[in-house]
């Protein structure tokens, strides 16, 4: 089931640079906005905006380190992204889990 | 765009057929595992499961043969058509020498979520493909 959240998730990845700046923070970990700037082809102030919509989907994690902001990718935002059949799979199997649990304490 | 998509999830469980069946049609004991609901073993029968996310899930009964087969539709309507699914769930039940194998199939239609992207992206079987492996690095 998807929630409100997931619309925000997609069009922050709908951009072909905001995916790749995710991907490379991905790959190399922490990064400031400066070290994101040069290979990302795109002005200093447009690489904040894009982390702006980035972190408003939870996608990236900020970190105030004296005058500078380090972001990090953050992967388990994905989340909504994962197949259907695999979030499905996973919502029976908790299910299944409690079904064991209840049947363990119905009465014969 | 639609895509017939199929989850099928089996487990056995170390209890007799009867038991299972009743975990599976009694609306008390449904909530216990699954959701809220107002289901009746009856062909027909029109249900909603609720979940504790607030959804609502529109359902009707198609099967029922106790102890063995339960089938009922597991449909989720959503103003946006992107999120809409129609799907049926199957129980399918089978004694063992330990107890009870339940086979659960959900088969039926999700709209492929890249729709939900804002239309065919060619770069997105690409970062998706790269993402699997850049998880999987991550662990």
């Amino acid at each position: 089931m998807q929630t409100a959240s997931a619309h925000t998730l997609f069009s922050a990845l709908g951009d072909p640079t905001r995916r790749a700046i995710f991907e490379r923070l991905c790959r190399e970990g922490e990064l400031t906005v400066w070290m994101i700037t040069g290979p990302a082809g795109v002005s200093q102030p447009a690489v904040s905006k894009h982390l702006k919509a980035l972190k408003e989907a939870g996608l990236v994690v900020p970190r105030r380190e004296g005058r500078e902001t380090h972001y990090r990718a953050e992967p388990k935002a994905l989340t909504p992204l994962v197949d259907w059949t695999h979030d499905m799979a996973r919502f029976w199997e908790v299910r299944f889990d409690a079904l064991d649990d209840l049947l363990k304490r119905m009465d014969q | 765009m639609t895509e017939t998509r199929s989850v099928i999830i089996e487990r056995e469980f170390a209890y007799a057929p009867d038991r299972l069946w009743r975990a599976l049609t009694q609306p008390h004991l449904i909530e216990d595992w699954l959701m809220k609901n107002d289901f009746a073993p009856q062909v027909g029968h029109r249900f909603n499961l609720r979940g504790e996310w607030g959804g609502v899930l529109d359902c009707e009964v198609l099967v029922v043969e106790p102890e063995r087969t339960l089938s009922y539709t597991w449909n989720f309507a959503h103003e946006d058509a992107a999120y809409n699914l129609e799907s049926v769930v199957t129980f399918t039940l089978t004694p063992t020498a330990n107890g009870t194998r339940l086979r659960m199939e959900q088969a039926g239609f999700a709209t492929t979520q890249k729709q939900a992207f804002g239309g065919a992206h060619a770069g997105w079987k690409t970062f998706l493909e790269n993402l699997d492996q850049v998880l999987a690095k991550l662990g």
